[in-house]
C-alpha cells in the first residue's frame, strides 16, 4: 500500500498483536482480580490490592527488570514457561505482550472492579429466587451488566499495551520487526538523523489508533447499554 | 391437599425465625393457613427482612421455616435450602426487573428452572392475566411504575412458584394503579390459589385483600 510503507506496516501490525494479545490474556485475570477485589473478603486483600496497582506506580524501568529477573532465560517463571509451555519472552514479541499485558493489568482491574461494584447485588438476589444458581445469575445477570467497565478496561488496557515504553525496552530489547512497537519505533526514529518525517507519521498513526479504539469501544458500550446510557470513560 | 381430619392440610406458612441485624434484632413466629397473610407494620421493622430469610436471601440465626409442610430451613437440622432452590415468586418493592433485558426476557428468566409437568402457566396466559401484551419488546426503564409492577408479578408468576413473596408491591403506585394492582393480587389468592405472604405499612390495604393478618 502506498500510504504506509512495508516498516510502517510491521510496526503497527506488530504493536495491534503486541496489544491485542496483552488485552485478551490479562483479561481473565484482570476479571478475576477485579472479583476478588469487589466481592471477597479476605486477608490480605489490602496487599493484594496493592501488588495488583504496584505497575501503575512503579517507573516502568523497574517493572522492566523485574520481568527480566522473572522470566528472563535463566529466571524461574521464564524457565518454567520455556520447560512446560517451549514458551520463551526474552527479546521475543511475546515478552512485549508479556510486558504489556502488566503495565495493563492496574488500569483493567480497576475500571472492571468499579462496574462490578455498581452491579445492583439485589438483582442478582432475584434472580437467585427466579431458580438460576451461582454461575447461570454471573453469566446472564452480573457479566453483562458489568460489560461497559469490561470494554472499559479492554480500551484502557489496549491504549496502554500500545504506548507501552520503559517496561519494553528494558525486558526485551528494541528489536525490529520483533519488539519495535511505536513507541519504540518512534524513539529510534528520533535517535537518527533526518528521522522528522517518519516521527511525524508514526505519531499521527498512534494518535489514530488511540482514536480508533475509543470510539469502537464507546459504540460496543452503546450497543451493550441498549440506550441505557452507557459509556466507557 | 387432603381434607381428611386424621391429615389435615399442612400450614401455608410455619415460620420461627430471628436474626440480629446491627443493632437491631428481629423475630417472628408464624403460623398461618393458606391465603394471603400480611406483616402488617412500620417500616424498619424487619418486615423485608423476613421475606429474604423466607426467599433464601438472609440466613437467620435460629428457627425454621416451613412452606406449605415443607421445610426450607431448620437451624436445629442444618437445612437451608439455597433460594434457587425454593421455588418462591418473589415479588420486591422495586421491582427489580433485569435493566438489560427486555419484558419478555424478564418474564421468561424463571421458567426454565421448571420441569414441563411443573410449569402451571404459559407466558400467553400471564400476558393475558396481566394485561402486558403490549408490553413484551420494551426494555423496563421505558416502563411506568404500575406496568414494571405487572411484570414483576408476571415473572414471579411464570417461574412456577410454591409460594408468593410480595413486599409493598403497591408503594410506588398512584391510586388508579393500585385498584389495578390490587384486582391482579386477589385473582391470584382467589383463582390461583398461591399461599402469599405479603408485606405492607397500610393498613386500608392489608385489610382489604389478607386473610390472615400478622402485626409487626
Amino acid at each position: 500500500m502506498a500510504l504506509l510503507s512495508p516498516e510502517e506496516w510491521e510496526i503497527i501490525t506488530l504493536s495491534l498483536k503486541v496489544g491485542g494479545v496483552a488485552v485478551a490474556g490479562t483479561m481473565p485475570v484482570a476479571f478475576l482480580f477485579a472479583w476478588l477485589l469487589a466481592r471477597v473478603r479476605f486477608p490480605g486483600k489490602l496487599l493484594l490490592d496493592g501488588i495488583v496497582h504496584l505497575p501503575l506506580v512503579l517507573p516502568p524501568v523497574v517493572t522492566g527488570w523485574l520481568l527480566l529477573l522473572a522470566f528472563g532465560n535463566n529466571g524461574p517463571a521464564g524457565r518454567f514457561f520455556a520447560e512446560t509451555f517451549e514458551l520463551t519472552f526474552m527479546f521475543r514479541w511475546t515478552g512485549a505482550a508479556l510486558a504489556a499485558a502488566i503495565m495493563a493489568l492496574p488500569l483493567m482491574v480497576r475500571a472492571i472492579r468499579l462496574s462490578l461494584e455498581a452491579v445492583d447485588r439485589r438483582l442478582e438476589g432475584a434472580a437467585r429466587t427466579l431458580g438460576a444458581g451461582p454461575v447461570r445469575t454471573f453469566l446472564t445477570i452480573t457479566l453483562p451488566l458489568s460489560l461497559p467497565g469490561v470494554l472499559a478496561g479492554a480500551v484502557l488496557g489496549f491504549a496502554r499495551s500500545i504506548g507501552e515504553f520503559g517496561a519494553t525496552i528494558t525486558f526485551v530489547s528494541n528489536i525490529p520487526g520483533e519488539t519495535r512497537t511505536l513507541p519504540l519505533a518512534i524513539y529510534s526514529a528520533l535517535q537518527m538523523p533526518g528521522g522528522e518525517q517518519t516521527v511525524t507519521r508514526l505519531a499521527f498513526i498512534a494518535a489514530l489508533l488511540s482514536l480508533a479504539a475509543l470510539m469502537i469501544s464507546e459504540i460496543l458500550a452503546r450497543r451493550a447499554g441498549s440506550g441505557r446510557g452507557g459509556h466507557v470513560l | 391437599m387432603s381434607s381428611d381430619p386424621a391429615h389435615p392440610a399442612p400450614l401455608a406458612f410455619d415460620i420461627d425465625v430471628s436474626r440480629r441485624l446491627g443493632d437491631a434484632s428481629i423475630r417472628l413466629t408464624l403460623r398461618a393457613d393458606p391465603g394471603l397473610t400480611a406483616l402488617f407494620g412500620p417500616s424498619g421493622a424487619g418486615k423485608t427482612s423476613i421475606l429474604n430469610m423466607v426467599a433464601g436471601l438472609l440466613r437467620p440465626d435460629e428457627g425454621h421455616i416451613r412452606v406449605a409442610g415443607e421445610t426450607l430451613f431448620d437451624a436445629a437440622r442444618r437445612a437451608d435450602l439455597r433460594p434457587e432452590r425454593r421455588r418462591a415468586g418473589y415479588v420486591f418493592q422495586d421491582g427489580r426487573l433485569f435493566p438489560h433485558c427486555r419484558v419478555r426476557a424478564n418474564l421468561l428468566y424463571g421458567v426454565q428452572r421448571v420441569a414441563q409437568g411443573d410449569r402451571w402457566m404459559t407466558l400467553d396466559e400471564a400476558v393475558a392475566f396481566l394485561g402486558i401484551g403490549a408490553l413484551l419488546d420494551r426494555l423496563p426503564h421505558t416502563l411506568s411504575g404500575g406496568e414494571a409492577q405487572r411484570v414483576a408479578i408476571g415473572r414471579a408468576l411464570l417461574s412456577s412458584p410454591r409460594f408468593l413473596l410480595m413486599d409493598e408491591p403497591l408503594a410506588s403506585l398512584d391510586a388508579a394503579r393500585r385498584e389495578e394492582i390490587m384486582t391482579v393480587i386477589e385473582r391470584i389468592r382467589d383463582e390461583l390459589k398461591l399461599p402469599i405472604l405479603y408485606v405492607s405499612h397500610d393498613r386500608a390495604e392489608v385489610e382489604r385483600l389478607a386473610t390472615t393478618i400478622v402485626p409487626l
